[in-house]
């Protein structure tokens, strides 16, 4: 009986498995492969060695990619967990109906294609005419246009998507056992003590998972940047480089360039820092996650 | 039929799907007697122009036929394709992209493709053929004849005028007609164009950014440094690049309260299509079309296009090179353009004409079909000047190098010589490394 039930989980899971290995492994393992080769799709890939390697270690755009990415992502991550909180606080504490409706609209934009959010992000901040300066009047930087602005618009455009965070802090709320709130207002606790001492603590699994999953997200940024510097044929020609992230770099090598080596010795040295940074976060976590039963 | 039929059928018709649907984007020859169905990318039948060149080429290549892929070039879709081994039959991208697939060996030749058919090579203009030549042999067949000319806002600009062959003069005519209200930029008295028109600033003050042969970069010439330096120069004085930028980005560019209409601009240096726009959405704004002017007072005209080639490896060469052929020579054009200027009239609107690679198409184009008015006129005689960059083995390197380099001037990070030394560096290993062995 147990065999066979093996057997049938193994079936279910087939189309899973099946798909992993054609889409994501095999890839990996042939990106692997490639990026010890000088390799252009259209002649045959040549052994190079750890050439992609160390060429990557030594190129100055690597290094300006790597530091507006992990800037960008620095900034976007506690951002959009603090505000996903903020507003999840707000959506548990309103009524049934209401709260089914904001759900719907905080959630709405992340189904808004990244190429859109590009396209948007030009109008809505342009320094000129967009909506935001309009709002910020004469402080309003040149958000679109400015070197040391173009980041900190894109981390704002990025709370675009926080809708699943959302979500995910609320189902995550609804679960805090209303009796140690109770027991801690009859103790005394102000609302913030509650918050800090009962809620966060309640919640630290969903708030592990969402800085992970951000973190991730963040140092994959691409598609709204490429959109909004260097795909439309306006925008091409003014790719600053305070807007070359990591994978839109990678992404140049690759079908720009036809480095196709080079780009796959690129993709896995960011392969090797998210892993780095989800591991020291899996780490750091023993010291804040509370796991409930344990 | 039992179980076991059901099976093998449900299995047999499977197979027969997924062999069908491995076909990838090759043609095939399932047509009614044996017809080839030609496949393309990076062409589209949107408008009267392009359907009368089309169904011209189709009609030559009958009973086969060719599918429009209705899409730009996708270069990330060029390589899946070509690595999995199913090339289209035809290919139409931007000519300057030639010399890298060229160099790879991705492009077919197309000496016997000009020599079966006949083609007359004396046809298109030499420009257009040196961005579609690398080593010395063609890869493509030239399409569009992109030409850039002085465009001037009467409204704005006044009696005065405003040229480019005094550039300290041309400095000090566009702050004056730059104007700043609260604090903002409202109007812009003259748009350089940069980063993307930074091979015509330089040859305008006699420098070229490449040896004619494209593989020796010229990009530390001081005279590109110099062009560089007052084209970013007249960018500062009219509020600086951040402001700028982001004023020329509200621009309705495509709209009827255009910069032109709406006095937001004094004059910029443009491409030829954008006089249809006008012409189309803001006819009563007066606009003068002046050839931009090197400082020796010579026009200088960037031209720019794109090309038809066939991939190595496509199933139906030398069908391809008889649609290619038919799409590109002069009686096609002729007819295209009878065809738009028909349909302009019909809709009571006035057609500028059609600016092609093919000099013959263009005699006529311009004598028989379209009454040139004198913008047009201007284009025309400017366009016998035509320069273009030759083809390049790393085209797109070489020009990230350069953009990257205007990029980083306007920025602030860097003078322009520096950012000009940068990008000779990076240009010319992109171009020894991709002509290594050639």
């Amino acid at each position: 009986m147990a065999r066979r039930e093996t057997w049938a989980a193994y079936g279910f899971l087939s189309p899973w498995i099946v798909g992993f290995l054609v889409f994501l492994a095999g890839p990996m393992v042939a990106s692997l492969v490639l990026s010890f080769t000088d390799y252009d799709v259209l002649t045959g890939a040549e052994f190079v060695g750890a050439d992609n390697y160390r060429t990557l270690f030594g190129d100055p755009r690597v290094r300006t990619s790597l530091g507006n990415t992990l800037f960008y992502t620095a900034l976007h991550v506690p951002l959009t967990m603090v505000v996903s909180l903020a507003l999840a606080l707000l959506l548990n504490r309103a009524g049934r109906r209401s709260a089914g409706f904001f759900r719907t609209v905080f959630y709405l934009p992340t189904v808004t294609p990244k190429v859109a959010v590009g396209v948007l992000f030009l109008l809505l901040f342009n320094g000129q005419s967009g909506l935001v300066n309009q709002v910020l009047g004469p402080i309003g930087p040149d958000w679109t246009a400015d070197p040391a602005w173009i980041k900190p618009g894109l981390v704002l455009i990025g709370a675009w998507s926080l809708g699943s965070t959302v979500i995910i802090y609320l189902a995550a709320l609804r679960d805090v056992p209303r009796d140690l709130h109770e027991a801690a207002q009859m103790d005394g606790a102000s609302a913030w003590a509650r918050f800090r001492a009962v809620t966060v603590p309640s919640i630290s699994g969903a708030l592990f998972f969402t800085l992970i999953i951000n973190t991730i997200s963040g140092l994959q940024t691409f598609d709204e940047v490429y959109t909004a510097f260097y795909g439309s044929a306006n925008q091409q020609t003014y790719g600053s480089d305070a807007a070359l992230f990591y994978v839109v770099y990678l992404f140049q090598q690759a079908f720009q360039f036809l480095h196709i080596g080079y780009a796959s010795a690129l993709a896995w040295l960011l392969f090797g820092i998210i892993m780095a940074v989800t591991l020291v976060q899996v780490r750091l976590s023993r010291r804040f996650v509370h796991y409930g039963g344990g | 039929m039992g179980d076991r039929g059901v099976r093998r059928g449900i299995v047999a018709v499977l197979v027969a799907v997924l062999a069908a649907g491995c076909g990838g984007v090759g043609g095939d020859d399932g047509g009614a007697g044996g017809a080839v169905t030609l496949t393309m990318m990076g062409f589209g039948t949107g408008d009267e122009i392009a359907r009368t060149r089309f169904d011209a080429a189709n009609a030559r290549i009958a009973p086969g036929t060719a599918v429009a892929s209705e899409g730009s070039f996708d270069a990330q879709q060029f390589l899946s394709a070509v690595a999995s081994g199913t090339p289209p039959d035809l290919v139409y991208m931007e000519r300057r992209l030639l010399g890298t697939y060229a160099a790879k060996g991705a492009l077919l030749p197309l000496r016997d493709c000009v020599a079966r058919e006949r083609i007359d090579v004396a046809q298109f203009r030499p420009a257009a053929l040196a961005e579609a030549t690398l080593r010395g042999e063609l890869y493509g067949l030239p399409d569009f004849y992109n030409n850039r000319v002085l465009m001037i806002n009467d409204a704005v600009v006044g009696e005065a005028g405003l040229a480019t062959d005094d550039w300290d003069a041309l400095a000090k005519r566009a702050e004056e007609l730059t104007v700043t209200e609260a604090g903002k930029l409202s109007r812009i008295g003259f748009d350089p164009k940069i980063p993307e028109f930074l091979p015509m600033w330089a040859r305008a003050n006699g420098a070229e950014l490449v040896s004619a042969d494209g593989r020796t970069a010229r990009l530390d010439d001081p005279r590109v440094a110099e062009a560089l330096e007052f084209t970013a120069g007249l960018i500062r004085a009219q509020g600086g690049w951040a402001a700028f930028k982001s004023f020329r980005d509200t621009f309705d560019f495509f709209g009827a309260r255009n910069q032109f209409a709406s006095g937001q601009l004094g004059a910029f240096v443009m491409e030829d299509f954008y006089l249809n726009v006008l012409a189309e959405n803001s006819p009563d704004t007066a606009v003068t079309v002046a050839p931009f002017r090197g400082r020796d007072g010579k026009p200088v005209d960037w031209i720019t296009g794109n090309a038809w080639a066939i991939p190595k490896g496509g199933p139906h060469p030398e069908e391809a090179c008889r649609w290619i052929a038919t799409m590109t020579d002069s009686e096609t054009w002729i007819a295209a353009a009878r065809a738009r200027a028909k349909v302009r009239a019909d809709a009571g609107k006035p057609y500028a004409g059609t600016f092609t690679g093919n000099v013959r198409a263009d005699e006529v184009i311009f004598r028989d079909v379209v009454q040139p008015s004198a913008a047009v006129r201007t284009v025309l005689e400017t366009q016998e000047t035509g320069f273009s960059l030759p083809a390049m083995a790393a085209g797109e390197e070489f020009k990230a190098a350069w953009q990257d380099a205007v990029n980083r001037v306007l920025d602030g990070r860097q003078s322009p010589a520096e950012a000009l030394a940068q990008a000779q560096r990076q240009a010319q290993a992109a171009l020894d490394e991709a002509n290594r062995g050639s």
